[in-house]
Parts: structure tokens; sequence; C-alpha cells
């Protein structure tokens, strides 16, 4: 591997990373903070990823503007969806059993699978990108690199900033991080406790459903997608130590190195290199890297 | 008590089954039970309607009988999930008592059911799974496959290439058995020809995360790419391969799923690829054009490959119960009738090897808006080598 490649690679591994951590972000919230387990993150993910696709055409002929105005409402759905899920459902999960809560969201899986089949069908789809972004520049005389990728980083770093500073800068952060050491003292000190879970939850599956719009021109459209990031993210979030934002970055950012090298240098043991690393990061600590 | 009542009606049952069998057995004019073992559920839910829709089509031309006998359907759905393909097409064969299985789409399971076909006598027909073992290493006189080998459009593919002058190739695939079987077909013929498969890449399925593997192709600058993928797959990699600026550099060739019933979500980005398979959109055949028209007036659909690989499982079956005069239990008669047999399929006139897989002509087809426009044939008659088939 000359220089050129190495560095293009270190890109690849790069821009991997911040897209594993935008997936796992909502995760990280829903799972890291709150600690319920979510198994249906992947399918808020493939909801978005479905939205970026079926309600551009019904949104761009309302209100015009075709992919930021789509994202624009279905993040708003998003948050409608996790505000009623939370009411609904997860709210009276808390204080069960993880099986629980395993087997309820499992179940949601299967429902919002079946559900997606009835709306939309089992075809796969794409999604195309606002002409200004859909440019690529050359990195060398055969590759170059679109500029869509470019422009989801910059996503991904600007929202792991965003959440880095609400949880750890703000009285919301600080309330919520409190609310999940100790529910009743918060409530005790006068904290609406079941509407704060209510809104956090909502945005834990607003940023799934965000994830997966911003992905969708780049990932394609297609059933069972959401399956297929939910193991990666548990194992971002673990890896980075549950409930940390900055350690979730962290280990996001360790996998796409791990994961983009390993293709090239090992690639019979691609499939595994990930979980290796995982392994060998809670031998080291057990509590994942960064632990509050 | 209560023991004994269960036992006295067990044992009561046990005769009723035993009767009811012998009798199906001596009146071949009985319904013939057709199990339908096809996905009704997840990624592969469509193409198992479209091969259903197919089978169903060439039974009701037949006037809904196939050698006298009234078709009856019962369906599983196997879910693409090979941990209960046996239980499923046990259901099939024990339970259900079916004169033939149908499916499947996904080749894992199609091997455990190859397996319980083997084992219990049972006429399988494979309406579309490629793996190599299935009429293979596990081939059996009572397996058929209508379909293909995934050997198949990668041998052609390997001509193909070759032929436009290619000399050193890359290919890239999913790590399964059907990626790694299409690339050794592609290598076979390609080193044939004199061309060199310069570096095998692979990734886990179902990754699709393939950037890092895009600039080793732009590192090693081969003359040309051999591709599979199928479904989501290919669809991400065609529009990668092209974001990446690779597809106006070095020409992209693959397996024919690269590019069936992907092209809307490709768009443009697949404009002028070419693949190889069984099958194209406008064969332009009397043949070809009559079924499209039947299929699209029967299910307001437009047919595709595996409407075609279910059409021709329905053929199949017709030919051998034809010769065998409806009795599928004589297996030696059905393979001989089937094997001697030239079908007249959409995708043009195929016969059946000795180890029941098609000899076939496979088409370069050229991706032409949203069609998979028949270039040429890339290698006429093409016949699987069935591998490890002692039959």
């Amino acid at each position: 591997m000359d220089f050129a490649t190495f560095l293009i690679q270190c890109l690849n591994a790069l821009q991997y990373g911040l897209l594993l951590f935008l997936v796992a972000s909502g995760l990280t919230l829903i799972f890291g903070i709150m600690g319920v387990i979510n198994l249906a993150h992947g399918s808020f993910y493939m909801i978005g990823a479905y939205m970026a696709y079926a309600l551009a055409p019904a949104v761009s002929a309302i209100f015009g503007g075709e992919f930021f105005s789509t994202l624009a409402v279905g993040l708003v759905l998003s948050v409608i969806l996790g505000y009623v899920l939370e009411w609904a459902f997860f709210s009276y999960l808390y204080e069960r059993e993880h099986l629980q809560q395993v087997l309820m969201t499992y179940g949601l899986i299967l429902v919002f699978e079946e559900l997606r089949s009835m709306l939309v069908g089992d075809d796969v789809h794409g999604v195309t990108v606002p002409e200004w972004l859909n440019g690529s520049f050359a990195l060398n005389e055969v590759m170059s690199y679109p500029v869509y990728r470019l422009f989801m980083s910059g996503v991904c770093l600007l929202l792991a900033i965003g959440m880095w500073f609400v949880f750890t800068r703000t009285r919301l952060g600080m309330m919520i991080r409190a609310g999940t050491s100790n529910r009743e003292m918060v409530q005790s000190l006068g904290i609406d406790i079941t509407l704060l879970y209510r809104i956090v939850f909502a945005i834990g599956v607003a940023l799934a459903v965000f994830a997966g719009m911003i992905a969708a021109p780049v990932s394609s459209v297609y059933p069972g997608m959401g399956n297929s990031v939910l193991i990666i993210c548990f194992v971002v979030v673990v890896i980075g130590g549950i409930g940390s934002i900055k350690g979730a970055l962290l280990a996001a950012l360790l996998i796409g190195l791990v994961d983009t090298f390993g293709n090239v240098l090992l690639p019979q043991a691609a499939g595994v290199l990930v979980y290796v690393l995982m392994a060998l990061i809670l031998l080291w600590r057990p509590n994942g890297l960064f632990k509050d | 008590m209560q023991k004994r009542t269960v036992l006295i009606s067990a044992a009561a049952f046990a005769v009723i089954a035993a009767t009811t069998n012998t009798w199906a057995q001596a009146h071949p004019q009985s319904k013939l039970k057709v199990g339908f073992m096809l996905p009704a559920t997840g990624t592969f839910a469509s193409l198992g309607t479209a091969i259903d829709n197919g089978f169903r089509l060439y039974v009701a031309e037949q006037g809904g009988k196939i050698a006298g006998r009234e078709v009856e359907y019962v369906r599983v759905d196997d879910e693409s999930d090979p941990s209960k393909a046996t239980d499923n097409v046990n259901k099939l064969i024990k339970r259900d008592n079916v004169d033939v299985i149908v499916g499947t789409v996904h080749s894992g399971v199609a091997m455990a059911m190859a397996k319980a076909a083997k084992e219990s006598g049972t006429l399988l027909i494979v309406p579309n799974a490629g793996a190599a073992a299935v009429t293979g290493a596990m081939c059996a006189p009572n397996i058929f496959r209508s379909s293909f080998s995934n050997w198949q459009p990668g041998y052609a593919m390997g001509e193909v290439a070759a032929k436009k002058g290619h000399k050193r190739i890359v290919t890239i695939t999913w790590k399964y058995a059907a990626g790694d079987e299409a690339v050794k077909g592609f290598k076979e013929s390609f080193e044939k020809n004199g061309g060199t498969v310069v570096k095998e890449l692979n990734l886990p399925f179902p990754n699709v995360e393939f950037q890092a593997l895009l600039t080793e192709i732009a590192a090693t600058k081969p003359d040309a790419v051999f591709t599979f993928f199928a479904g989501g797959g290919a669809v991400k990699f065609v529009k990668d391969y092209a974001a990446a600026g690779l597809k106006k550099n070095i020409p992209l060739y693959g397996s024919g799923f690269l590019t069936d019933g992907t092209l809307e979500a490709q768009g443009a980005d697949a404009d002028g690829l070419l693949t190889t398979l069984h099958y194209a959109d406008n064969l332009n055949s009397k043949r070809d054009q009559n079924f499209r028209l039947a299929y699209a007036k029967t299910y307001k659909l437009q047919p595709d490959v595996y409407a075609v690989q279910g059409y021709d499982a329905g053929q199949i079956l017709g030919i051998g119960l034809n010769a065998t005069k409806g009795d599928a239990k004589n297996i030696q008669g059905f393979a001989q009738a089937v094997r001697a047999a030239k079908i007249d399929s959409p995708r043009g006139t195929f016969t059946i090897s000795k180890n029941h897989n098609p000899v076939q002509d496979i088409y370069l087809r050229k991706v032409v808006g949203k069609e998979n426009v028949m270039d040429s044939i890339a290698s006429k008659a093409l016949a699987d080598p069935g591998l490890g088939c002692k039959m």
C-alpha cells in the first residue's frame, strides 16, 4: 500500500467511523443514558430511510425543496412517533426486567417490518441527493470522492459536539443524567421526570430516524436494513462505555479504523475483527472506554 | 383412562392416515398436492411471489390440471431462514404429504430442502437458489432445478471479458457460497482464455461498506472488475462504484442479479453496465412476448426472471407427470422424461442435464434506461459441471 492509498484509506476509516456514530447516536441516548435495551433502534433507522424515500414526493409537492424539507418533516414526525411510543409502551418498562424490554422491543421490530412491507412494499429504492451535494472531487487519477460523504461527516461531527454539549454542559443534560442515577430523588426535587424521559426518548428516536434519512442516499433503502445496523450500534455503545457520548464517538472511530483496514489487510478475518476488538477492550476495561 | 383414549385415537388416526395414503397412490386421479416453500416475508418476499405467480400461470394454462390431476396448493413461508428450513420442509413432506415441493430462493434453505427430499424421495423442483451443491454433491434423481447455478453466469462473463481483450481483472463479492461460486466460474473461463484474476476481494455478507475495497481497486488499476452482488447490496455497490469515479475509468461486469429488480434504485449509475444471465427484458421471441402478456394480464405486474423460473418449474413438473400418467412416485420415469425433454421456456429452449440443472443460453445484457436489454448470447447451451454429483 503506497502512502497516497494509505491516506485515502484513513479518510475512508474516519468517514465510516463518523457515520457509525451518527447511526448509533440514538441508541446512546435510549440504551446508554436511559438504560432501556432498545432492539427496535434498527427499525427507527429503517423508518428514517424509508421516510427519506417515501415522503419526498409529497413533501416537495407541498413545501417545495427536496431533501432538506423532507428531512425536517421526517424529524417532526419522528419526534411525535417517539413521544407516542414512550407514552404507550416504553414508560411501563423502566422498572421492569431487561428481558421484558428485549421482548417488547423485539416485538416492535416485527411490527415495523410488517408495516413497512404493507405500506411501501419489498423493493429496493434509491434516494437522490440535492444537486449542490451531488458532485465529487478527484483524489487521484482514477478515484474521486463524493461531496455528500464529506457532508455526512460534517453533520456527524456537529451532532457529536452538540450532544456532548447538551449532556455535560447544560441544565437539561444534568437533569437527565440525574434521572438515570436516581429517579425518585430527581422527582422529589420537583422535576417532572416522566415528561423529561418522554422528551429524551422522543429525541433518541428522532436521532435514529435522522441517521436513516441522512444515510439513505448512500446506503439505499431496502427491507431488513435496520437489522444490519443494530448489532454494530450496540457494539459502539458498549465499547464506548454505556452512557458516554465521548466514548461512543471514540468507539465508532476505532471500529471504522479496524473495519476499513481489516477489509484490506486481513480480508479472511474482516467479519470478526470488530468483535475481537470489542472483546479485547472489555477484557481491559469491563465498563467500556469511558464510564462516568 | 385418559392415556388409553389418547392411545386409541392415535392408533385410529394412524390407520386412517395409512389408508388415505394408499388410496392416494392407488388413484392417480386424486388431487395433485403441490407444496410451495417460498419466502412470503423478509427481503426475498417479492421473489417468492413472482415464482408462485409464474407457476400458477403455467397450471392455469393447462386448465388447472397437470396430467389429468387437479392441482391443490399448500404454502409454507420459509422466511429465508436456514435454521427453520428442516422443520418447514418436513411439514410439507410428513404433515401435508405433498406430491411435489417447489422451493426456494435462499441457497441455505434450499440445501436443507434438498437433504430432506433426498431422504424422503419426494420430488423437489428448485425455482431459484443457485448453490452448486443442489445439483452437485447433493444431487438426486428426484431433485431438479428450473433456474441456474451461480457458476453459469460467472463462467459466461469470463468468456465475454476475455474476448473484450481484458488481461488483468479484480473480482469483488460477499464472502458466501453464491459469491464464491460466481467468482469461481468467472475465473475458470477468464483464465482459460488468457486473462488473469489479479486480486479477489471479499467482504463479509451482508456488509455494504465498500469504500475501503473500492480504494483497493483504484490502487490496483485493473483492466476491469467482475462482481456478484444482489438486492440492496447490489444497489449500493453500483452507486458507490460510480460515486468513487471508478465507473468511467474501469469497466464493471457482473452476474445478472447486479441489475435485476434494482435498476429503479440504481438510476443513472447503472447505465451501460454489462451483466450475464439466462433471461433479459426484451428477448423478442414470440414465446416470451406471449408469456409476458399473459403474466401482465393475470397479475397486473411485469414478469421478471423469477416469474420465468416459477413458470418453468411448472413446465418441468408437467413434462415429468405427463410421462408417468400423473404418478409422482415414479421418480425414474419422471426423471427420464425430463432429461429427454426440450423445455420451451420464455427464456428460450433449454434442456436438463444429467445432474438436473438447466443447460441453457446465457445472455449478455446491457442496461439501457430501466431495462436489461439483450446484447448477444454470451455462452450457448452452457452446462454446469455439476462437480461431486454421483448419479
